[in-house]
């Protein structure tokens, strides 16, 4: 148990938690006191003593599933990549932990999909059906493992993470229809109430969610016999919310994201409320302090400080929305205003080839995610071509909007710089650079892309007060917070 | 394996006599007798508190707003019989307000008192006399330290106070002592069950982290939701609650600003009861939606959305 312990925090931490030694103690104390047969007690323990944040509760449950799959006791030790060329009878193990009535139809390997499968295709519908109407968990997950055998065909050795084989059952059991199905029948039980039409959506659509999860973690126990647990958990690592890649981010991490964008931003605006708050005297004021002290005898008694730090400053946001950095300029935008209390005044522009003024986007609603929404419906960024040209687009800026740049002014460019080979005229961002306190360009592509191709990112360089590399949301978090 | 009994070690380095009994047999204990106080705990809740209980180790409890982190502590203590001592964190809490407080009065009178009668005590007898246990204000930290019965300790909304006051914390929730400069060190006579809420407004510190287990308590299923509205609610039917529990299921199922808190299911619970309902029609709950919902936005949304009606 130790030993598997250790290599589950190890995996944790590779994942990016921060487990502390005595952290690891405690996990270690926790499960000597419980029942270690029952595995959602010891999830409850582990993760009682593991994580401290509930964001990093998926990462934890998908290396718990691979960690501690049912009859995966002992399989760690086996991360040699020797072992995963062994032939593929060898490592089919009986399918089920005695747990199945259903005999030791093993698993076939490449190619023959489930042809020694106890249970045909028919059968396995109604088994679904009869699961899904009285929703016990055994049911489902007897589902599951039929399921799995026939039709997620999984390769033995392969070093994949499942989610093909997810698809591909999911598809073979016809979920769409079942759906349907589903609705269908409830439809004929439920009172005509809107709201109980609503909840029999719901219910429906909670089932088929405990489905695909069965299915998952059957596919992942199945990886697990195969590939050994340490193999696989790299292949599923999930990274956090603030760490993914906003560029390259799948749908499913880009929901994620938006869930953590919030509380983030809110998170941030508290931390620099207070800090504003509490910050209410700038530094001594030492030549006034001196002036004063000439009545006390040239002793300063009455210290003086200067008025406290300088007035709020006023962003201008200027963001390249098209394609290829949409969401990260969504991001950014999300964040600024969502903190834009500590800011004396936010404006905000988009560009792709043409530039369009939105602040009043974000004037007329209160949520900052809602107006981002809005965006692209409503903004007339498009000039000629609908692709980027930061050239031109500041140039625009600075000619319609230049004379509204001053001292107090922080202007943001966000964008890859990647300008199409168009020209770049950097002298608009020098008269930017003369004119305001500052000017800053968050670029969301990694530092080692820049100037690559046709980025012209070092052509506006010499003129920024700073670029900042901006991937993920802890940088922009990061960033967005040093800025207030 | 052998590892030492937490409680064991924690009871030697408090100088305990003998190691105070655990609370709770298992996991299944905690659920029979919270369930007895009218709190019904998810197993996740069950476990923690039992861990808490054997590994002496204080539990951080985050969620949303209204899911029972309070009522969490509260019915510990009544089901352990215990004294529930609670700080209320707030902004600008400092150790005078949670720790200890020097009752400087008493002390001035004391000084007052042995100049008039004349007694002339020296300087040095008369600090080590006023720095005593009398003159001592113990704040709620401290109090439940030097408890002699059982007490569970509830420092609420502990996301409230700074980072930097925090820190004061830290000494009684790993070592169950505290400091006092005068004073000396005040150890736990016993092992209080302690109980950290946090809204997650922001983040808390690491160190606070790992002295503690955590326990996130979010929005209970339909069923566990029906049974609660049963427990808490006089008079309501089951068909009623379970109603009651798939509408407030829907509605977190939409995109609000906030979603509709437990204990803000059970107000809506009352008052349908009050309100003579056996049945959940869509005009009575549109018309009763101000009680779940706090933002007008979110009552249009959800009156669109869960009962089919434009909003005017």
């Amino acid at each position: 148990m130790n030993e598997i312990l250790s290599d589950f925090i190890g995996e944790l931490r590779a994942a990016g938690l921060p487990v502390s030694m005595t952290e690891h103690v405690d996990a270690a104390r926790a499960a000597t006191m419980i029942d270690l047969v029952d595995r959602e007690t010891l999830r409850a323990a582990l993760s009682a003593t593991l994580v401290k944040d509930h964001d990093h509760r998926p990462v934890f449950d998908s290396a718990f599933e691979v960690f501690f799959a049912r009859r995966a006791a002992g399989a760690t030790a086996s991360d040699d990549p020797a072992t995963d060329e062994v032939d593929p009878g060898e490592t089919t193990r009986p399918p089920r932990g005695g747990a199945g009535a259903q005999g030791q139809g093993g698993r076939s390997g490449r190619g023959g999909s489930g042809s020694m499968s106890s249970v045909s295709p028919e059968q396995l519908q109604e088994m679904l059906w009869n699961a899904m109407m009285n929703g016990s968990p055994d049911d489902l997950r007897e589902v599951a493992q039929h399921a799995v055998e026939l039709y997620a065909d999984i390769e033995p050795g392969r070093r994949v993470g499942g989610t093909y084989y997810l698809y591909r059952t999911l598809r073979n059991l016809d979920v769409e229809g079942l759906r349907q199905k589903l609705a269908a029948a409830s439809a004929g039980s439920t009172p005509d109430a809107a709201w109980a039409q609503r909840a029999a959506q719901v219910d429906v659509e909670v089932k088929v969610r405990e489905l695909q999860a069965a299915i998952e973690k059957e596919i992942r126990e199945r990886l697990v016999a195969d590939r050994g647990a340490q193999s696989l958990a790299k292949s599923v690592r999930k990274p956090l919310p603030e760490d993914i890649d906003v560029m390259h981010a799948t749908r499913d991490e880009m929901l994620q994201l938006e869930k953590a964008l919030r509380p983030l931003a809110r998170k941030l605006a508290t931390r620099l409320a207070r800090r504003r708050r509490r910050r209410r005297r700038g530094p001594v004021d030492l030549r006034h302090t001196v002036r004063r002290s000439l009545s006390t005898g040239g002793v300063p008694i009455d210290l003086r400080f200067k008025p406290p730090h300088p007035a709020k400053p006023e962003i201008i946001v200027i963001a390249d929305i098209s394609g290829s950095v949409a969401s990260f300029a969504r991001f950014t935008l999300h964040m600024v205003y969502a903190i834009a209390s500590q800011f004396s005044k936010v404006r905000s522009f988009v560009f792709i080839d043409g530039l369009d003024e939105v602040t009043r986007l974000f004037d007329e609603s209160d949520d900052p995610g809602e107006a981002v929404a809005r965006i692209n419906a409503e903004a007339d960024v498009i000039a000629f071509d609908g692709h980027s040209d930061y050239g031109r687009a500041l140039t625009d800026f600075v000619k319609r909007f230049g004379r509204d740049i001053n001292r107090r002014s922080v202007v943001i460019i966000l964008g890859d710089a990647r300008n199409n080979y168009h020209q770049a005229h950097p002298e608009t961002v020098r008269f930017l650079k003369e004119k305001a306190r500052a000017v800053y360009w968050l670029n969301p592509e990694p530092t080692t892309y820049w100037n690559s191709g046709d980025s012209v990112i070092a052509q506006y360089a010499p003129y920024l007060t700073k670029i900042v590399e901006c991937r993920s949301l802890r940088q922009l978090e990061a960033f967005v917070g040093d800025l207030a | 394996m052998t590892t030492i009994d937490p409680r064991f070690e924690l009871a030697q380095r408090l100088g305990l006599a003998e190691v105070p009994a655990p609370q709770f047999a298992d996991a299944a204990d905690v659920i029979t007798r919270l369930r007895e106080q009218d709190y019904l705990s998810s197993p996740e809740i069950a476990s923690a508190t039992f861990l808490a209980d054997r590994l002496a180790k204080p539990v951080l409890v985050e969620g949303p707003a209204g899911t029972g982190k309070t009522a969490l502590a509260q019915a510990v203590a009544r089901a352990t019989g215990a004294e529930l001592i609670r700080l209320q964190c707030y902004e600008g809490l400092d150790e005078s307000k949670a720790l200890y407080e020097w009752n400087y009065r008493k002390q001035l009178l004391r000084i007052q008192a042995g100049r008039e009668s004349g007694d002339a005590a020296t300087w040095a007898a008369l600090e080590d006399d006023i720095f005593a246990e009398d003159f001592l204000l113990p704040r709620p930290l401290l109090e439940a330290i030097r408890a002699t019965h059982p007490v569970v300790l509830l420092i609420d909304e502990v996301d409230r106070v700074e980072l930097e006051t925090e820190a004061l914390l830290l000494e009684i929730l790993s070592e169950y002592q505290v400091s006092i400069p005068e004073l000396g060190t005040v150890r736990a006579t016993q092992i209080p069950m302690v109980f950290l809420t946090s809204n997650a407004t922001r983040e808390l510190s690491e160190a606070l982290k790992r002295r503690c287990l955590y326990l996130h308590i979010g929005y209970p299923d339909v069923e566990r939701e029906r049974d609660i509205i049963l427990s808490r609610v006089p008079g309501v039917t089951t068909a009623l609650a379970e109603q009651i529990a798939r509408v407030v299921r829907s509605l977190r199922d939409l995109d609000l600003k906030k979603h509709p808190s437990v204990s803000e299911t059970l107000d809506w619970a009352r008052t349908l009861v009050i309100l003579g309902q056996s049945d959940i029609g869509d005009e009575e709950a549109a018309a009763t939606l101000h009680i779940l919902l706090k933002y007008q936005s979110d009552i249009e949304t959800a009156q669109k959305e869960l009962f089919g009606r434009r909003s005017s």
